[in-house]
């Protein structure tokens, strides 16, 4: 009897699980565009006549927006819901973190990182979200659920993902890099490029001691800056958006950057590789919330919900080429991209990575001082450059006196 | 032979000086051209940018709002300062210095500063809508940030240089002149449009172009107070995180260009006016 129960069950779950794929490809949709369309099993014009207009604040270049002949899915939501988008832009998440602090702007959607998220739920900036309005919440992939930043997944839908490796040019390195030592290598002086934001910067010299990128105590934050201080001989440069140039027109041989934009570089210029260090790596989440305040919060959920819709999370990925959390999407993507270890690396790879956690403000502290110690620290090196300018200047000075009071001697003879 | 020697160093210096001011801007123009990305190799010749700026959203309407706050308030802040410079050229030598000195104050203090102290002023007004609105029951719009505070922002920060770019002007206009219009049978009303606004108007009009120039070009001022609207200079500094648009330098030459046909243009009037003159 018992065993007679049991097969029927699995029966039934078999058939559960062959008749799921098959109502998901039957499942109704509205066709936006060509390119968009989304569920039908959701009321998409419940907003439409109240003349909403939605302030989306987002990383720039950093969304679809019908640029460079990309899918616009933008001016797509406003005619598939009747709202309008009020799209801006940012650069760090310290200057979305000042104008939210500031209560100078009310935003309806931003898209924070993890550690910021961490940083802005403990200081009640977020809203909660209500998953009844984004039901595509179950379309993100399990592993990307969860995490520190909001372990129970209250104030966040995630947005895109990757990791942060070493981009290097095939042409100027001797063997591709496989640790984090190669950023430290003296052969390559003067043609490494490392971060210009403190919080990254730390994270690989601290990931090359074999610390967590997360210090707990100041001296933690101290031993990884004299890392940063012994290898700042070897740096070209420290830079953000300038990698992409520098590393596409071959001006330098290794630098750290994100996994979505290395991809882009590599486009460029084929001599480019990706590596992900063995000592592990910084696993970063960029995630849809809602700041607390919001005047649309329903309109704001349903703006998250279509981002997370298949079709435009497929043309969000084709433009900015950092990776989706979003399972279907990944099934949907062409198989160079869908296969690529740069985007989607392997399991035993993301075992090994590590997310960023809000740090508490003494350790914040000390990691800025210590950052703008190291800027400003020099080996020995061109620090005659300055006073020999002064002492230049000065004598033009004297020198220019002393004629001018010469010519006036001689013409008041 | 001395004299050559200067001659030739002076050239060099002069060479070197427009040089720094105007190789930026021609790097700028021929990268708009580049074929790729990239703003260190050029690819290859072509006007694509230039067609997807006009297709790009985001830029366009951050573009209008720049310049339509750059107009209005440009307008607005020319007929104040002008209004105000008169104002204090009739006042006496002592409270003349003293508002002299205030109105200089928003030129010396930093931007920043400027630009938080507006913000906070901003913060507050709303609360205190939203307080009204609750407890006293009006229906003010609470949501004052964006082009409002914008435009606030920007007039007063425009204002100081119109005043004392009318008032040297004013200072040289002959005060007989205007009492002449008087004796004429002119009524001050008709004295002031007609004998002292033609004689202040260049001034004026530069007042107003400069206006025009800072309040396109503001960052800082504009990112305290815009609320949740983009002005072009905000647009294109998010852009640094990943990669500045070959498009802005597409516009950008665009607008060098419609700059130096203003100033060309001014300047060709002004020569036929002083030809006419003599």
């Amino acid at each position: 009897m018992k065993k007679l129960f049991c097969t029927l069950l699995a029966a039934l779950l078999c058939a559960g699980a062959m008749a799921l794929p098959a109502a998901a490809a039957e499942e109704e949709m509205i066709v936006v565009n060509d390119d968009i369309s989304v569920s039908a099993d959701y009321d998409w014009t419940r907003l439409a006549d109240q003349g909403i207009t939605l302030n989306v604040y987002n990383w720039g270049l950093y969304i679809s927006d019908g640029s460079d002949d990309s899918v616009d899915i933008l001016s797509a939501f406003t005619e598939l819901t009747g709202i309008e988008v009020n799209y801006t832009t940012y650069d760090t998440n310290e200057s979305l973190y000042a104008k939210l602090k500031s209560g100078g702007a009310d935003y309806d959607v931003i898209i924070p990182s993890d550690y910021m998220i961490g940083k802005m739920i403990n200081e009640g900036m977020l809203e909660k979200l209500n998953f009844d309005n984004i039901p595509n919440m179950a379309k993100i992939g399990e592993q990307y659920k969860g995490l520190d930043y909001d372990p129970n997944d209250e104030y966040s839908v995630p947005y895109t993902w990757g990791l942060v490796g070493i981009v290097y040019n095939k042409t100027m390195v001797e063997e591709a890099p496989t640790s984090w030592d190669a950023m430290w290598d003296e052969r390559y002086e003067n043609s490494i490029l490392m971060f210009n934001n403190s919080r990254d910067a730390f994270a690989i010299a601290a990931k090359r001691l074999g610390m967590s990128m997360n210090p707990t105590t100041v001296e933690e934050v101290e031993a990884i800056a004299e890392e940063l201080k012994a290898q700042k001989s070897l740096v070209q440069a420290y830079v953000m958006d300038e990698i992409f140039d520098k590393m596409e027109g071959g001006e330098a041989a290794l630098a750290p950057y994100y996994a979505g934009d290395a991809l882009v570089m590599m486009d460029e210029n084929p001599d480019l590789g990706f590596a992900i260090p063995t000592e592990g790596t910084n696993y970063f989440v960029d995630a849809m919330c809602i700041p607390a305040g919001s005047q649309n919060k329903e309109a704001a959920e349903m703006f998250i919900n279509y981002m997370c819709e298949t079709s435009v999370g497929v043309a969000n990925c084709d433009y900015i080429g950092y990776s989706t959390p979003i399972t279907e999407v990944w099934e949907q993507l062409d198989d160079d991209l869908k296969y690529n270890e740069v985007a989607y690396p392997s399991e035993e790879v993301l075992a090994n990575t590590e997310v960023f956690v809000v740090l508490p403000d003494e350790i914040n502290a000390a990691m800025d001082k210590a950052w703008s110690d190291m800027k400003s620290y020099s080996e020995g090196g061109n620090g005659w450059v300055i006073p020999l300018v002064l002492v230049l200047a000065v004598a033009a000075i004297v020198v220019l006196f002393w004629t001018r009071s010469r010519k006036k001697q001689r013409e008041d003879y | 032979m001395k004299q050559s020697h200067l001659r030739a160093l002076q050239r060099v210096y002069l060479v070197l000086l427009f040089s720094f001011m105007y190789v930026p801007i021609a790097v700028m123009a021929v990268f708009s051209f580049n074929e790729s990305k990239s703003r260190t190799l050029f690819t290859g010749f072509t006007f694509k940018w230039y067609e997807s700026l006009f297709h790009n959203e985001m830029i366009l309407s951050a573009l209008g709002l720049s310049l339509v706050v750059a107009f209005i308030a440009a307008a607005f802040a020319t007929v104040v300062g002008t209004a105000a410079a008169i104002g204090i050229n009739a006042m006496g030598k002592r409270s003349q210095a003293v508002i002299n000195n205030v109105s200089y104050m928003p030129v010396v203090n930093p931007e920043i500063i400027t630009g938080v102290s507006l913000m906070l002023l901003f913060v507050v007004a709303k609360d205190g809508i939203a307080w009204a609105n609750d407890t006293l029951g009006w229906s003010l719009p609470d949501n004052i940030f964006g082009l409002p505070t914008l435009l606030i922002a920007h007039i007063s920060f425009c204002l100081p240089y119109v005043i004392f770019n009318v008032s040297p002007k004013l200072r040289q206009l002959d005060i007989r002149v205007y009492e002449a219009a008087l004796d004429l049978g002119c009524n001050p009303r008709q004295a002031f449009f007609k004998v002292v606004l033609p004689e202040l108007a260049p001034a004026i009009l530069s007042a107003f172009l400069i206006c025009l120039t800072y309040s396109i070009d503001d960052f800082l001022i504009s990112y305290f107070t815009s609320g949740t609207t983009q002005t072009l200079p905000i647009v294109i500094y998010s852009m640094t995180r990943k990669k500045v648009s070959p498009e802005i330098n597409a516009l950008s030459t665009v607008m060098f260009l419609v700059i130096l046909a203003i100033i060309l243009f001014y300047n060709y009037l002004d020569g036929r006016r002083e030809r006419r003159k003599a």
